[in-house]
């Protein structure tokens, strides 16, 4: 918490490292940055969260960055310090990828690595202590933009943002749909949908069936990028949470500063696990995402 | 939570990642991989190779020492056996030699008696006809004696 013109409550601190820097459209037709949280919630769906935007496109191309330095200069030789970290995480992707994906795709291994590592990346954002950035952000607004601190928003972590956590899941079930269509056909699709797990030789039955196995069917695909994005939403969110409850804590007196110091370091080493737990589920059911796509069922029950 | 373009965004911002990743990132460090893992395989089988090459030389070496022994044996029994025969070889001829040179002295010897004998015969004869002539008196008919002289000649 810092001292600024006005103190502010605990509510208030919340509520302003919850709310993202956006920019769209006011109702009254012109774009601009929002100044807070309910000016943010007036723009509707015409609104861009510049700092989800902003920290995981910095991070994917930290990730890309590194990954191609390492790529550029990959030789069959002894491998350098970066060429031998990027050939550890590529391995360990590979592994992967071969244990749970059957077909063959190019696309998927690929996928996997920059799922795993952009989402660390994303995730790790939510080591950093929750103040910095923003205090840093807050201070370049007041002094290079004349702003009131306390309408600078800066949400460092992107997968704190359903948005960033459902446009990868819904990218993901796109590519689901895609190479669903492409190796079954869409009879094979649709039948995959319709003719499953029911099933029965009677024709009058059958036709039963089909509405009963479309619904259960249909909401287990929607179930797929639903609970893919929102398991990370959750956990990232949650953790993000703490770790803004246990800054609360440096408002209070020594010791309570004192706990809040253990505290926080605490939850950030538990969370270092749940960062890569976390990163490392989204890979993985991605990955089986993309290989049910890929299964031609042998026989049509 | 409030759903809005960001969503768009980062959907595309996403297939931009994976596009670059399977495009620029991927395969070369996997091929780096799979040429290194071959590299590997050659460098093992290589060194395989190198160590049965190695055994095989270990036993080619010890048939060549192991001829190479007998060898020199061989040539070894073969100069013993070569000194022996010149040995004896010089051993015969020398006594052949000794012989030739005993049974030459033999015969001159006996020559050298024989000679003698003759010479001592001769002068025998001529003394006993001188002997005998003066113990008679008279002169002996040389001639007439001759088978008598010759008879007494061979007695000696």
């Amino acid at each position: 918490m810092s001292s600024e013109q006005h103190a502010i409550t605990s509510a208030e601190y919340i509520r302003h490292h919850l709310t993202n820097w956006t920019y769209g459209k006011f109702p009254d037709g012109h774009w601009g940055f929002a100044h807070d949280a309910a000016q943010a919630k007036s723009m509707g769906f015409m609104a861009i969260h510049v700092d989800t935007m902003l920290w995981s496109i910095a991070t994917g191309l930290l990730f890309l960055f590194f990954f191609h330095q390492a790529a550029r200069k990959a030789t069959a030789g002894i491998p350098g310090g970066l060429q031998n970290f990027v050939e550890w995480v590529c391995e360990f992707i590979d592994t992967n990828v071969r244990g749970s994906f059957t077909a063959r795709n190019d696309l998927v291994a690929p996928m996997a690595l920059t799922i795993f590592m952009w989402v660390f990346l994303m995730n790790f954002m939510d080591l950093l202590p929750v103040d910095w950035i923003p205090l840093i952000a807050g201070q370049v607004g007041e002094h290079a933009y004349n702003m009131d601190p306390h309408h600078v928003f800066m949400k460092i972590v992107p997968s704190t943002d359903p948005n960033a956590t459902f446009g990868m899941s819904l990218a993901i079930f796109a590519l689901m749909i895609v190479y669903s269509f492409k190796n079954k056909g869409v009879a094979g699709f649709f039948a995959e949908l319709t003719l499953h797990p029911f099933s029965s030789k009677n024709t009058l039955l059958q036709i039963i069936f089909v509405p009963i196995n479309f619904v259960l069917e249909f909401v287990s695909l929607i179930a797929k990028p639903l609970s893919l994005s929102l398991r990370l939403y959750g956990n990232m969110y949650a953790g993000e949470m703490i770790f803004i409850l246990i800054a609360l804590m440096f408002g209070g007196g020594f010791i309570m500063q004192l706990a809040g110091g253990l505290l926080q370091w605490g939850w950030a080493v538990f969370h270092i696990l749940i960062i890569t737990l976390q990163a490392f589920i989204f890979m993985t059911l991605a990955i089986v995402y993309m290989d049910m796509a890929h299964q031609v069922p042998h026989e049509q029950h | 939570m409030d759903i809005n373009l960001t969503l768009i965004g980062q959907s595309i911002t996403f297939f931009l990642f994976i596009w670059f990743t399977m495009k620029f990132v991927w395969p070369p460090i996997v091929n780096a991989l799979a040429a290194r893992r071959a590299q590997i395989a050659d460098g093992l089988s290589a060194a395989e190779k190198a160590k049965h090459d190695e055994e095989l030389s270990k036993h080619r070496i010890a048939e060549l020492l192991r001829d190479a022994k007998a060898q020199a044996q061989e040539i070894i029994g073969q100069a013993e056996k070569r000194a022996a025969e010149i040995i004896d070889a010089a051993k015969t001829s020398a006594k052949t030699e000794a012989e030739r040179i005993v049974l030459a002295a033999n015969a001159e010897i006996e020559q050298n008696v024989h000679r003698a004998r003759e010479q001592l015969r001769g002068q025998v004869a001529s003394l006993a006809v001188a002997g005998a002539s003066r113990v008679l008196k008279k002169e002996i008919n040389a001639a007439a004696n001759e088978d008598l002289l010759k008879d007494l000649v061979a007695q000696l």
